[in-house]
């Protein structure tokens, strides 16, 4: 058995959900973890790829077309690179989410999405409702598994020595009928709220929009993303692309700090998978407190700036 | 043109879930069914880009049992014209879905297929996107905005590093996402209208669609709760909290 995965990047570098996926890939027990880069001058990446701890090889697909990563232009590539694989995994991030069920379509095979546990290498488990529960699948030994990996169950693996680098070339009549535009990052120099090891969010006791540059203060004290609950973002506190939540972003920071947010239902979908929650609400009764692993009681207008000064 | 929009009727957002405690499944009997939320968005955007004169007609479709026919009724309400439902009394995998949609779509040639970027009962995020693979043709997931003009449709897509914007020839197949739009309330009106517009009723033995090979849920279980911490009193006492937990 082996296993493909596809590695996520943004043309410069390798993103962490490739380090995670490799982290669930470890737990199969197949005999090689390869690691594929598709990208238009993709050297540097192939190298980031190689070093990831228990990969075995890193195949190289370099080529223009691949410069953005447009499924239609990706999914018939992968497919030809899955011969043979027992198992192709991708990380469960909208690069995934958008490139692998089209690959398993061209494919005719099912796919998982969101696999969060390995129980064994065709035995799995996901969450379906918004992770408010959870199934466990038994998929068919005679035929590749293709999943993508939820990001937030998995640690991502460490550096090691560099597996080689093998440059392959595919002879295939890519489409042209889907093109790249532009992409419009999110702003400054703020991690991906996504992807962010910390994230500070906003709820609606921030009260203005102009009080929210306090969490987002805080956030750059701690090198951390911005986030906003529904509140805030209905309340024009904040732009939709930070909500956290069921209906927003489904995040799994180390570090959680819940700034006024009471902790609606649907907000700590969002959340329940992060290492440690912080939540500071004047509301000692706020549902929030009921996951904070550390609750603060008090005024955040008050609290927020003390901590700002601490942290200095 | 004529787009076409895939409805999936779903437990109602609202309805809290609970698993059985023999694991076989969860306990939703008798629940709120509505249109998956995420389809009523796509839905609202065909009917915009019918009223813009973009489209001449919209058709909506499911696969269900044959009480989803509230909800493409619903559809027809908000505007559609007329409705399809594939009957299944079995749940179908999303490979499954693709390809009995494929069927409609080569009877029906779309301009644009419009749906869901996921349902909210297994949130699997596929059907779409194998859609578009089994059609040969683009796709545009995570929709937030989409702007036609002749033959192209440029669509800005809410993607984990911001927004990214690409141009896909049509016919393609579009993922809608939260944002796209807010779907229009039904007036009761137009519910009454709706009871006269077409809704044809396929099962779907008939269509000759294979199964694809799926993977077996054998046991459904609750998310493991999470474990409410302390309070601390000072900030100070925050951060050697978190120092000592080493996430500082």
């Amino acid at each position: 058995m082996r296993c493909l995965i596809i590695a996520e990047h943004d043309g410069q570098n390798l993103n962490t959900a490739t380090a995670r996926a490799v982290a669930a890939a470890s737990q199969l027990g197949v005999e090689a973890i390869d690691v594929a880069v598709l990208a238009h001058g993709g050297q540097a990446l192939a190298e980031q790829a190689a070093i990831l701890e228990g990969v075995s090889q890193v195949l190289l697909l370099d080529r223009e077309e691949n410069a953005h990563p447009l499924a239609a232009v990706l999914a018939p590539q992968i497919a030809a690179l899955a011969e043979g694989y027992s198992h192709l995994f991708m990380p469960s991030t909208t690069f995934g989410k958008d490139v692998l069920p089209r690959v398993a379509a061209l494919m005719g095979l099912p796919q998982i999405s969101d696999l969060m546990t390995v129980k064994g290498p065709h035995h799995f488990e996901r969450p379906v409702y918004a992770g408010n529960a959870i199934i466990e699948l038994q998929c068919p030994p005679e035929q590749p598994v293709l999943a993508t990996v939820r990001t937030a169950s998995f640690k991502p693996v460490g550096t090691g020595d560099a597996a080689p680098i093998e440059t392959r070339a595919l002879e295939i009549d890519l489409p042209g009928h889907t093109r790249f535009v532009a992409l419009e990052a999110d702003a400054g120099d703020r991690p991906d709220l996504q992807s962010a090891e910390r994230v500070v969010s906003g709820g609606r006791g921030l009260g203005s929009e102009e009080n929210f540059r306090l969490v987002e203060q805080l956030a750059d004290k701690l090198h951390a993303a911005v986030g906003a609950s529904r509140a805030a973002v209905d309340a024009g506190y904040a732009p939709n692309d930070l909500q956290v939540g069921q209906t927003g972003k489904i995040i799994a920071p180390e570090l959680y700090i819940a700034l006024g947010i009471s902790g609606a239902i649907q907000h700590l979908t969002g959340i329940k998978d992060a290492g440690t929650i912080v939540a500071i609400n004047k509301d000692p009764d706020a549902p929030i407190f009921e996951v904070a692993d550390l609750g603060l009681v008090g005024d955040l207008f008050e609290i927020v700036p003390q901590l700002l000064e601490k942290l200095d | 043109m004529k787009i076409l929009v895939a409805l999936k009727r779903v437990v109602d957002y609202n309805v809290r879930i609970q698993v059985k405690p023999d694991g076989s499944g969860v306990a939703v009997e008798g629940a709120k069914m509505s249109i998956n939320p995420f389809d009523e968005i796509a839905l609202e955007e065909a009917l915009r880009l019918k009223e813009a004169d973009k489209a001449e007609e919209v058709i909506v479709v499911s696969i269900g049992p044959e009480a989803a026919q509230q909800q493409l009724r619903t559809g027809l309400a908000m505007g559609a014209d007329r409705a399809i439902l594939v009957q299944s009394d079995e749940a179908v995998s999303p490979l499954h879905a693709a390809r009995i949609l494929h069927t409609l779509v080569q009877a029906e040639q779309p301009g644009l297929v419009l749906l869901g970027k996921q349902a909210i009962d297994d949130d699997s995020n596929q059907t779409g996107q194998m859609l578009a693979a089994l059609w040969g043709r683009p796709q545009a997931t995570f929709a937030s905005k989409v702007a036609l003009e002749g033959e192209t449709a440029t669509v800005t897509r809410e993607v984990d590093a911001g927004l990214e914007t690409i141009a896909v020839d049509l016919p393609a197949v579009i993922t809608s996402d939260l944002r796209l739009n807010e779907p229009r309330f039904v007036k009761l009106p137009d519910i009454m209208k709706a009871k006269r517009k077409p809704l044809d009723i396929r099962p779907l033995e008939e269509l000759g669609v294979t199964p694809p090979p799926a993977c077996q849920i054998v046991r459904w279980r609750a998310p493991e709760p999470r474990q409410a911490g302390h309070k601390v009193e000072t900030v100070d006492e925050l951060l050697t909290a978190l120092k000592e937990r080493g996430v500082l």
